[in-house]
C-alpha cells in the first residue's frame, strides 16, 4: 500500500512540473516566455549534452577517450549525412566497440 | 503521418528499450511485479526519476522525501514545458497526453518545431510521443520478466541518449544562423560542473541558462529582427 501511495506521488509530482507553465501560461503568452521558447531548446539540448558526459573523467584513465571519439562520430556524420538516426547509430557502434576493446 | 512520427521515434527506440530494461531488472530485483513495474512507467514516464524511485521504494522514504526528491530530479521539465507553451498551444484534444508525455528524448526530438509537410503537426507530435512512451512501457516490462538474464552484453548501448543529444544539437547548429543560444546552454552547463560536481549541478544550470538568455534577450531580439529584414 504504501509503495501505491509513492509511487502516485511521484506520478502526481511529475505531471504538475509538466502542466504547471501551461496552465499559468493557459491565455495569451508573454512574449517574454515566447523568448525563452525560441532560445531554451538549443541551449537545453546543449545542457543535456553535458548532462550525458558528466561521468567521463577527463584526468584519469580513459581520458573520456570512448565519448569523445563517439561525440566526434555523432557530430561527423550528422555534417555529412543530416541524418539523426545514421548518426546515433554510428556513434552508438563506435562507443560500443571502444569499451570492448582498445579503451 | 503515423509512418513519419515513426520514424522519427526510431532513434529513440534502442535506447528506450535497454534503459527501461534496465529499469525492469532493478524493479525485478528489488522484489517489484510487473505490474508495478509497468505502472510507474506507463503513469510517472521520466526514465531518471524511476531509478531513484527504486530507492524509495526499497528504502522506505517518507512521502515527503518522496514528493521533493521527485521535484529536485524532474524540476528540468518544467523548462521544457515552458519553451513548449507556444508551440502545444493549439494542439487540442492532442494536447494534455503531448504535456504529458514530454520527456527530455521527446523533447530533443520535437522542440525544433519542425513537421513533416502535409502531416497535422499535433497528431504527428502525439503520435512521437505515444511511440516513445510505448518503447519505455515495453523496455521495463521486459526486464521485468527476463530479470537479469538477458543473454548478450548490451553494455554501452545507452550511448545512444548521448548520441541522440549531440545529433540533436549538430543539426539545430546547422539549421540556425546565431548560435548565442546552444553556446550559453553548453558552457552555463560546464560551469556549473565544475562548481557545483555532477550530482547537483542541473538546477543551478538551469537557472543560470535562463539567467543569462534573459540578460542576452535584447540583444537576441534585435538580432532576430536584422535576419528577418535580410
Amino acid at each position: 500500500m504504501r509503495s501505491v501511495i509513492l509511487i502516485a506521488v511521484m506520478a502526481v509530482v511529475t505531471i504538475l512540473l509538466r502542466f504547471l507553465p501551461f496552465l499559468v501560461f493557459r491565455k495569451e503568452t508573454p512574449p517574454y516566455i515566447t523568448y525563452l521558447g525560441k532560445v531554451l531548446p538549443p541551449a537545453i539540448i546543449g545542457m543535456l549534452v553535458i548532462y550525458c558526459l558528466k561521468d567521463i573523467t577527463p584526468l584519469a584513465q580513459p581520458y573520456g577517450l570512448p565519448e569523445l571519439i563517439a561525440a566526434g562520430c555523432v557530430v561527423g556524420a550528422q555534417v555529412l549525412k543530416r541524418n539523426s538516426l545514421i548518426s546515433i547509430l554510428l556513434g552508438t557502434a563506435v562507443y560500443m566497440v571502444l569499451i570492448r576493446t582498445i579503451l | 503521418m503515423i509512418k513519419q512520427a515513426f520514424y522519427k521515434s526510431i532513434p529513440v527506440m534502442a535506447g528506450y528499450i535497454v534503459l527501461g530494461t534496465g529499469f525492469g531488472i532493478l524493479m525485478h530485483n528489488a522484489g517489484y511485479g510487473v505490474l508495478w513495474t509497468a505502472a510507474m512507467s506507463l503513469f510517472i514516464y521520466a526514465g531518471s526519476m524511476q531509478y531513484v524511485g527504486v530507492n524509495l521504494l526499497t528504502g522506505g522514504a517518507s512521502v515527503i522525501t518522496t514528493a521533493l526528491t521527485t521535484v529536485m530530479v524532474n524540476a528540468r521539465h518544467l523548462f521544457y514545458s515552458i519553451s513548449m507553451v507556444d508551440l502545444y498551444k493549439d494542439a487540442g484534444k492532442y494536447k494534455p497526453y503531448m504535456i504529458f508525455a514530454l520527456t527530455d528524448e521527446t523533447y530533443s526530438l520535437l522542440c525544433d518545431g519542425k513537421t513533416p509537410e502535409g502531416a497535422d503537426p499535433n497528431a504527428y507530435r502525439f503520435f512521437v510521443s505515444l511511440f516513445n512512451h510505448s518503447y519505455w512501457v515495453t523496455g521495463s516490462i521486459l526486464g521485468s520478466l527476463l530479470g537479469a538474464v538477458i543473454p548478450f552484453s548490451t553494455a554501452g548501448i545507452e550511448f545512444s541518449m548521448t548520441a541522440l543529444f549531440i545529433a540533436a544539437f549538430t543539426e539545430q547548429w546547422l539549421t540556425t544562423k546565431d548560435h548565442i543560444p546552444a553556446l550559453t546552454g553548453l558552457l552555463s552547463t560546464l560551469v556549473c560542473l565544475v562548481i557545483f560536481g555532477r550530482d547537483r549541478f542541473l538546477i543551478p544550470a538551469m537557472l543560470l541558462i535562463t539567467l543569462v538568455l534573459t540578460l542576452l534577450r535584447g540583444k537576441e531580439e534585435a538580432q532576430d529582427r536584422e535576419e528577418a529584414k535580410q
